[in-house]
């Protein structure tokens, strides 16, 4: 039987195959700091952020756009940092969870997210806090429900959502949403 | 001058809502998991799956794929040859009887997606294109993998996995059935399910100059990834450092070394490079997973309400190579008194990879079953489903007639009923309604076990009054950093920022692997006694010096409170623990607890966890949409360490109930023998959306016989009986009985 692989495997064989390394030189700012790094041009912004700046704090859940582990904000906006490349976003202002804090002072949402416990395991947490953020910036969050909708492209297998969706209510119920990040 | 009480009470921690020790660096992103550890050159390689689930590797075509400049080596059956190939080198401590899968032993297949290849490249990228260029012949055999098709064929195991317990049958259930007044007989089934924590399985190895490796590994237990290397690649233990301080869940995955771990292991000290091995969310439905079973309830009972006879089979899937089971139908031989049981379970060898322990393995299922039928029986007998349970409540373990060391469910049903107001249910299904949705409220009764394993403890308070204490376990999410350091700082009576807890690290004491909910009592346990050993030695040194206000004290009379050691009635009759180390010249103390065991005094009681549940749902009919709107979990787990990591511990294991009920399903496609929902998009999980409000009661148990701490462990009862409670629900609601899991809107219309 010719199986599926080997199918997939004939098509692409029309396609060039690259065999030299091909570098693109991508200028990226991330929580306020300036980088400059020479990636695929297929390289995710996730990847880049991970393995290239070593900016661990975003995550790879799926690296599909699935789960959501892996949201940053770009200018204040939530997008999966899976689904898109780094070369697209040269210049642009990126903040990830490394970002949040203001030195030892916890941003108002990561506080909150200790004080009700709203993880486990601790792996979605830096897509969720960011993905609250952005959220919070779209300013259509008027109840829990509107909550639990708008935070649904985030997943934690630990299911603390109720938790977490707690711990954005008190930072919206205290006023304490920080401007756009 | 503070009173004593009040200074007492600031040195309690055990059962204070503490939050996590290690939340900063979860909420800041600064904890490190297995795949985001480096060094310089790092490699990174990737795994090719096998697209067939039998057949044999006829070639495989390399040439272009190590033309890609930045590819370094590509492995696979054909160049790993000097491997060890005895079973016994891949055993791990979950022991299945078996021979393990061992990965490019030869070109066989046995499963679908099992890895075929490792791609090891500069870079993630170039390792993931080159990886397209690999061309791999297969010759695909006959494989079957449907469960339901293959019934006939199920066996009895003689043997099981770690932990495994042969049912036991008492009575004559067979006779009773024949007479009894009221009788049920129904049939459940559930397809596997895969335990896809956040995290993928990443392992990051790095070579040292002496042939040593530093492993950062996705893992439940640091020494069995540790001892499975040192066998499999035949290198001392102790050259093998395996890390975890943190994993982003693990649920059961974590038990068994995956196969990330052989891969990056076999590429760095073949190439004596650093190298990371990261599978894809895809690759996680390539290994153990819940295993899909069928069974079969038949319940008796007299006209009142009083258990007869009950019957119990389970027959479920097991991969070729290894058996793997689990306690199924045990539980339904335990929660419940009734002199008639007979249990029966078997297992039915399927061309699919072995599966593995998830959360509350065995007791999810067959608790599943059991609980659905007591419902089933109770409509049968026209009686509520509450009462039915209450009528045949057992105070003794009805299996091994011994007393249970604690057992408050009853409490569970009380405080759970009257907190989810189920005296206003109304009995009908399909009679209670808001507006067009039909609501139904259902309930069930949950239980596992109150385990101990020998565990170890070290800890070290230095001379400036801090403590470090160790133990090679791991926090899978489960919150182990926060309640040892807990034991350790209120054992001691120290500020809680003076003690730190590490694991996740083989140079560490031993610990058994994360699982079964025992971190808490076997590690708890060996921490409290290393503390107290500690505690022994400083009171002994602060009674010897020179007028010591504490030498005529009696040891009863004595507390360490706020980093001193004092006259419980009298503050001012105290030592500072500093002032004692200092004074007597001691840089530090160091102790290990010495006991494995805690007690043989457990050995005469059954020791178990119960719960009660209680769920609401509401239907749409016309769409089949299931929500579900309200849970109470009411659980009686002994001493609760931490309620709020505790509760949330309930949240997620009720969130997995509710998952089981309703989405979680791991589709086999038996035309190719392949998982086809393989991804976090067609696997369903619950989002925020699909949250419910959930209330956890922990009722009080007081245990003196697990543990001298009395702890029970909750990771997995939350899960347990809770999809049950959901099926339920859906019965009262809609009055149908869906016996076929996950209840997905289609079964529904
Ligand atoms: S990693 Fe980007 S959405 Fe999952
Ligand atoms: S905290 Fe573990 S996945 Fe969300």
């Amino acid at each position: 039987m010719k199986d599926i692989m080997n199918k997939e495997v004939d098509d692409r064989k029309e396609d060039a195959i690259v065999t030299e390394k091909q570098l693109l030189p991508v200028q990226l700012n991330v929580n306020g700091k300036q980088y400059i790094l020479h990636l695929e041009p297929w390289t995710s912004l996730l990847d880049a952020l991970r393995e290239h700046l070593g900016l661990t704090g975003t995550k790879k859940g799926c690296d599909h756009g699935q789960c959501g582990a892996c949201t940053i904000l770009i200018d204040g906006k939530r997008i999966n940092s899976c689904l898109t490349f780094a070369v697209m976003y040269q210049g642009v202002p990126i903040t990830t969870i490394e970002g949040l804090a203001q030195g030892d002072k916890l941003h108002p949402l990561q506080q909150a997210f200790i004080k009700h416990d709203a993880f486990q395991c601790g792996y979605c947490t830096p897509g969720q806090i960011c993905s609250a953020q952005g959220m919070l910036n779209e300013g259509h969050a008027y109840s829990r429900d509107d909550i639990h909708e708008l935070m649904s492209g985030n997943l934690c297998r630990c299911a603390a959502y109720n938790n977490i969706v707690k711990a954005i209510e008190e930072v919206i119920e205290t006023g304490q949403t920080p401007d756009a990040v | 001058m503070t009173t004593i009480a009040a200074d007492i009470s600031q040195a309690s921690y055990i059962g204070q809502p503490i939050s996590r020790v290690d939340g900063v660096a979860k909420v800041t992103g600064t904890a490190r998991y297995a795949g985001e550890y480096t060094a310089p050159g790092l490699l990174h390689g990737l795994v090719i799956s096998s697209p067939v689930a039998k057949g044999r590797i006829l070639s495989i075509q390399s040439e272009e794929a190590r033309a890609v400049n930045g590819i370094i080596k590509i492995y696979s059956h054909e160049n790993v040859k000097d491997l060890p190939w005895f079973d016994l080198s891949y055993k791990d401590m979950n022991l299945l009887p078996g021979s393990p899968f061992r990965p490019f032993y030869s070109n066989e297949i046995q499963f679908s997606q099992q890895p075929v290849a490792l791609v090891i490249a500069e870079s993630l990228e170039l390792a993931r294109y080159a990886a397209t260029l690999v061309r791999i012949e297969y010759e695909t055999a006959p494989f079957e993998t449907d469960l339901e098709n293959n019934l006939e064929n199920a066996f009895t195991p003689k043997r099981g996995k770690t932990g495994y317990k042969k049912p036991k049958n008492r009575g004559n259930a067979k006779k009773q059935f024949t007479k009894a007044d009221v009788k049920i007989e129904a049939e459940y089934m559930h397809g596997a399910e895969h335990h896809n924590p956040m995290e993928l399985f990443s392992s990051t190895v790095v070579y040292g100059k002496d042939g040593s490796l530093t492993v950062y590994d996705k893992t439940q237990g640091v020494l069995n990834s540790q001892s499975y290397i040192a066998r499999v690649f035949d290198i001392k233990h102790k050259k093998v450092r395996v890390l975890s301080p943190f994993v982003g869940g693990a649920f059961g995955s974590g038990l068994r070394p995956q196969y990330q771990l052989f891969m990056a292991c076999l590429a760095a000290l073949d190439l004596q490079l650093p190298v990371r091995v990261v599978l894809t969310r895809q690759q996680m439905f390539s290994f153990g997973h819940r295993p899909a079973t069928w069974q079969k309830l038949k319940l008796a009972a007299s006209n009142d309400g009083r258990l007869e006879a009950i019957e119990h089979t389970a027959i479920s899937e097991t991969s070729r190579f290894e058996n793997y089971t689990e306690n199924i139908v045990n539980w339904s031989g335990r929660l419940y008194s009734c002199d008639h049981v007979k249990l029966d379970y078997r297992l039915v060898p399927l061309d699919v990879n072995s599966p593995l322990d998830m959360r509350a393995p065995g007791a999810a299922t067959g608790v599943l079953a059991l609980e659905c039928a007591m419902d089933e029986l109770a409509y049968k007998l026209n009686i509520d489903p509450l009462v039915l349970r209450l009528k045949n409540y057992t105070e003794k373990d009805p299996e091994s007639g011994k007393p249970f060391s604690s057992k408050n469910l009853m409490d569970c049903y009380k405080q759970g009923a009257e907190h989810f107001g189920w005296e206003k249910r109304i009995y009908s299904p399909r009679s209670m309604k808001q507006g067009k949705q039909l609501v139904g409220w259902g309930m069930s009764s949950g239980m596992w076990d109150a385990m101990m394993v020998p565990a170890r403890a070290q800890a070290k308070i230095t001379a400036d009054g801090k403590l470090v204490v160790t133990s090679a376990t791991s926090d899978i999410g489960t919150g182990t950093y926060t309640i040892m350091t807990q034991i350790a700082a209120e054992t001691l009576g120290l500020p809680l920022e003076d003690v730190s807890f590490e694991l996740g690290d083989s140079k560490f004491v031993f610990a058994p692997f994360e699982g079964g909910s025992a971190t808490a009592a076997s590690v708890g346990t060996a921490v409290l006694f290393a503390c107290k050993k500690i505690r022994e030695k400083l009171l002994s040194l602060a009674k010897k010096l020179e007028q010591s206000p504490l030498a005529n004290v009696q040891d009863e009379e004595i507390v360490f409170v706020n980093g001193r050691i004092c006259h419980q009635d009298d503050i001012e009759c105290s030592l500072s623990i500093r002032e004692v180390m200092d004074r007597t010249g001691t840089k530090y103390i160091q102790e290990k607890n010495s006991d494995l065991r805690a007690m043989f005094k457990q050995l005469g009681y059954a020791r178990n966890t119960h719960s009660a549940i209680f769920v609401e749902v509401k239907i749409d009919e016309d769409l089949g949409l299931i929500s579900v709107t309200r849970v109470v979990a009411a659980i009686a787990a002994g001493n609760i360490l931490n309620p709020k990591t505790a509760s949330s511990q309930i949240m997620g294991g009720v969130m997995w109930g509710i998952s089981m009920a309703l989405h979680e399903d791991s589709f086999m496609d038996h035309q190719y023998g392949r998982f086809i929902n393989h991804d976090y998009a067609e696997y369903h999980i619950p989002v925020h959306a699909d949250t419910p409000d959930i209330e956890v009661i922990f009722v009080q148990e007081k245990d003196t016989v697990v543990n001298p701490l009395g702890i029970k462990g909750v990771g997995e009862i939350g899960i347990i009986g809770t999809a049950a409670a959901v099926a339920n629900a859906i019965y009262h609601a809609t009055g149908k009985r869906i016996r076929d899991f996950p209840i997905t809107p289609d079964k529904l219309l």
